[in-house]
């Protein structure tokens, strides 16, 4: 059917092939997720368990990595304070495009219990843009597995040709 | 040995210096001078028959009415299980003492902690730096008229109330409807 419409000459050839081949390519990327270590206070735990035998998300393609360069989306999970704000900006920017964010927990969502503290950033989005918000103190391991399987609609939706993000992603 | 043994051998030794054991609580304590804090914790330490070989925590207090901070410092001897507690009072404006970090060595990091939060300045000692928070940041947090500077380095310090926010958007649409209940003029004006 492709080499017909090929063949008619058509300026609908190259957008029908592109489509095809922004499945293909999200196809490959959504299911091969890894994501960056990041975990700060006690959702860190729950982290674990996450990528443990029971939750098991080694199934959906994510595997953790320690290394930010290998990532391609960070699970900020926990308290984050205003020192640890500044690495986790660091971390962020070494990452390779295209980067995503999971914020796990109230705490990095929005300070969480700890929102008052002197020390304690009031959102991770504060510093880096955040994909998807998962609630929870701390969110189940079940609850994080459907955050990873937003963040795979996210990127199975997304036209991969046109993927950007602003050079600078702070919010703050 | 008993707290109160302990402090009568406190008492001999050191005079006016060592103030009376506080009514029985948890942990009774001692008031001791600024000036002779290590002289006294050297000899807690050495003296057979006390040993008190291990500094369980040392931290602070701030009371602004009395114009004090206190430094507390809670020992222990593992060889005697028994332990007693002391206390130093300093003037708020300037609070300093001289270090106990050459007499237990886990000295080191309770210090640097009550300088970070506190203010507090222990003279003599080998590597004082704020220990948990940055080293730029402004202010000891736990002194009671402690004053957040608003954020930290460009991060704001405030949260919106997302509830604010839905109540603005309840209200866009109370007044849509309103005025598509009202009239034919209504999306003529707009
Ligand atoms: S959200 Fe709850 S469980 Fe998670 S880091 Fe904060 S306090 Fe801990």
């Amino acid at each position: 059917m492709t080499a017909r419409t090929m063949d008619a000459g058509t300026g609908d050839v190259t957008l029908f092939h592109t489509s095809q081949l922004d499945k293909l390519i999200n196809m490959a990327r959504e299911n091969s997720l890894w994501y960056l270590l990041f975990g700060l206070a006690c959702c860190g735990i729950e982290l674990m368990q996450f990528g443990g035998p029971r939750a098991d998300v080694m199934r959906f393609g994510a595997i953790p990595r320690a290394s930010p360069r290998q990532a391609d989306f960070m699970i900020v999970a926990g308290t984050l304070t205003y020192k640890m704000a500044e690495r986790a900006k660091l971390l962020y920017d070494q990452m390779p495009e295209p980067k995503y964010v999971i914020s796990m927990g109230s705490c990095s969502n929005c300070g969480g219990l700890f929102q008052l503290g002197y020390s304690v950033c009031k959102g991770v989005d504060k510093v880096i843009p955040v994909d998807v918000y998962v609630p929870g103190c701390p969110p189940r391991p079940e609850a994080l597995t459907e955050g990873l399987i937003r963040l795979q609609e996210l990127i199975r939706s997304e036209p991969w040709a046109t993927k950007r993000r602003p050079a600078k992603g702070s919010a703050a | 040995m008993t707290t109160t043994e302990i402090h009568d051998r406190l008492k001999a030794r050191f005079g006016d210096d060592v103030g009376p054991l506080s009514e029985p609580k948890i942990d009774a304590f001692a008031v001791v001078t600024r000036e002779r804090i290590v002289e006294v914790c050297t000899f807690l330490r050495d003296e057979p028959g006390l040993e008190l070989d291990f500094l369980e925590d040392l931290t602070a207090l701030d009371w602004p009415k009395n114009n004090q901070i206190e430094v507390v410092y809670h020992l222990l001897s593992y060889r005697h299980r028994h332990s007693i507690v002391l206390k130093v009072q300093l003037d708020r404006a300037a609070p300093s003492i001289s270090t106990v970090e050459g007499v237990w060595k886990t000295a080191n990091w309770f210090e640097r902690e009550v300088y970070d939060l506190f203010g507090v300045t222990f003279a003599g000692h080998p590597d004082l730096r704020r220990i948990m928070l940055p080293d730029d940041w402004i202010g000891h947090p736990l002194r009671k008229d402690y004053q957040e500077t608003g954020g930290y380095h460009g991060f704001s310090n405030v949260r919106e109330n997302p509830l604010v926010e839905l109540k603005r958007l309840d209200d866009v649409r109370r007044a849509e409807a309103a005025k598509a209940a009202g009239g034919v003029d209504g999306p003529a004006k707009a």
